[in-house]
């Protein structure tokens, strides 16, 4: 089913692209003194408060034709932004930032900080002393954060029945096609979707959370 | 364990790059349709017998007027806009959204009282009373603050004067179709729905009662070509179609009337 191959991909793209984009400032987050950090914690957390009917209309405007973002990509790419596949994955990122980027944070401070110092009296860069002692460390919140943000944009709606217009096999996600069919009194068809989306949904979560203990951690299994 | 974690790395990088650069289905001479929810019963008929005709396939999205009016406002990539009124069609021509020369009224809409095939309430016996039966709890319509059937509705009922009466009774659809649904799924008793929805597979069984038509100003629903369309050729062939063509014979089978003109 299109919809649900379009919602699959969506979520593992928003994924991972905010587990690249999220580290570094989840990073920066945990290991600042910045008295002002709570300000940029408070702004990660908003889309969690925000309705996303909300979201996704000033993220339309924002993105549509006549907006800032939207006359960026249209100079670039020439055709909008907002309506597209590109559009959904830039309007979900923000939608389930706090959702990766909160995750990494709490794994990130709970890695003991004498250790990196020790790392850096042994001669190791910031970037290697990253890569080779927190991230091993903070590997289960990482994980964690990459299926919190999967499963959250699988299940999005709100936002992108705004900005994505329902175009069949382009921004029709599973949720969009789901209520299509419910509008349309089709119960039937609804439920055939829904029984999919949550199959699917079940057997990605359960085989990450399964590997999570014997692959991800690195201490022995409990 | 290092391979296997590498391994899985690449895979989802891999992953998330064809996510990105996979082509989507390609656009090449399908027309996309904005379509106002009541057009559910009638614009498929419609879409397969044009394709059939000409051999154009049509993607058509259902939604509410007003949610589309926002959409193209802001650059949606629509062809067609078939809107459940005038008044939304309007705006984007005035506003400079729609190939000039292609705003024209498709057809006229009417509302019915809907109840259940099962209900005790029986709008074809009683017709308003109906209404004010103590077991219709709540009665659903379309959201008037921005649904062409909904303002009808309301419209209808001030002039039948029972609008005071029930409107602690009334729970509102954010499009028609959501109103249906309220009414057939049996969360509200009954509902003032378009005759379009009421012939509907889903709904054909249940009690429905035309509302006299002077009781609510004509629901004139009008169609735009939009100027960023890609396709203005085929759009043009669609309009004619729907408004000239055997467009027109579906559409009063669903209850549409045709266009004053």
């Amino acid at each position: 089913m299109e919809a649900l191959w379009l919602s699959v991909r969506l979520a593992f793209c928003v994924a991972a692209a905010l587990l690249l984009l999220g580290m570094p400032l989840a990073y920066w987050l945990s290991q600042t003194r910045w008295r002002g950090k709570f300000l940029l914690e408070t702004i990660v957390a908003l889309p969690l408060v925000l309705p996303p009917t909300v979201l996704g209309f000033y993220l339309l405007v924002a993105m549509g034709a006549n907006g800032p973002l939207g006359r960026l990509w249209m100079a670039w790419f020439g055709h909008t932004l907002a309506f597209t596949f590109a559009g959904l994955v830039l309007a979900s990122m923000i939608y389930s930032l706090p959702f990766a980027v909160q995750p990494l944070v709490t794994s990130f401070e709970a890695v003991d900080p004498r250790l990196l110092d020790a790392a850096a009296v042994l001669g190791a860069g910031r970037w290697r002393a990253f890569r080779q002692v927190l991230l091993p460390l903070s590997l289960p919140g990482v994980i964690t954060a990459g299926i919190l943000s999967f499963a959250h944009t699988l299940g999005e709606f709100g936002v992108v029945l705004m900005v994505g217009g329902s175009i069949p096999g382009v921004t029709r996600t599973a949720s969009i096609a789901i209520f299509d069919r419910v509008q349309a009194l089709d119960y039937h068809a609804a439920n055939r979707m829904a029984v999919a989306l949550l199959l699917i949904s079940f057997a990605v979560l359960s085989t990450i959370y399964a590997m999570n203990r014997r692959v991800w951690s690195p201490w022995p299994a409990k | 364990m290092q391979v296997a974690k590498r391994r899985i790395t690449i895979l989802a990088l891999l992953l998330f790059v064809c996510g990105v650069a996979a082509p989507s289905r390609a656009q090449q001479g399908r027309l996309r349709v904005a379509a106002a929810a009541d057009l559910q019963t009638a614009m498929p008929e419609i879409a397969s017998a044009f394709q059939r005709q000409t051999g154009t396939a049509v993607d058509v999205v259902y939604g509410s007027s007003g949610n589309f009016f926002a959409q193209i406002g802001n650059g949606a990539p629509f062809d067609v806009f078939f809107s459940a009124d005038s008044g939304y069609p309007e705006k984007l021509e005035a506003a400079g959204y729609a190939e000039p020369g292609t705003s024209a009224v498709y057809g006229v809409g009417k509302i019915v009282l809907w109840t259940p095939a099962g209900s005790r309430l029986d709008p074809v016996r009683d017709g308003w009373q109906a209404l004010l039966d103590p077991q219709a709890k709540r009665v659903a319509i379309a959201n008037p603050d921005h649904a062409p059937y909904g303002r009808a509705a309301v419209a209808a009922l001030r002039r039948a004067g029972i609008y005071d009466r029930i409107k602690d009774k009334l729970v509102l659809g954010e499009n028609i179709s959501q109103a249906a649904q309220f009414v057939q799924l049996g969360n509200a008793q009954a509902g003032i729905i378009a005759y379009s929805l009421a012939v509907s597979p889903a709904m054909r069984d249940g009690k429905r009662w035309q509302v006299p038509a002077e009781l609510y100003p004509p629901i004139e629903q009008r169609a735009i070509i939009l100027k960023t369309s890609r396709n203005l050729q085929a759009a043009r062939e669609l309009l004619k179609f729907v408004i000239h063509g055997p467009g027109r014979a579906v559409l009063a089978k669903y209850g549409f009337a045709p266009p004053a003109n």
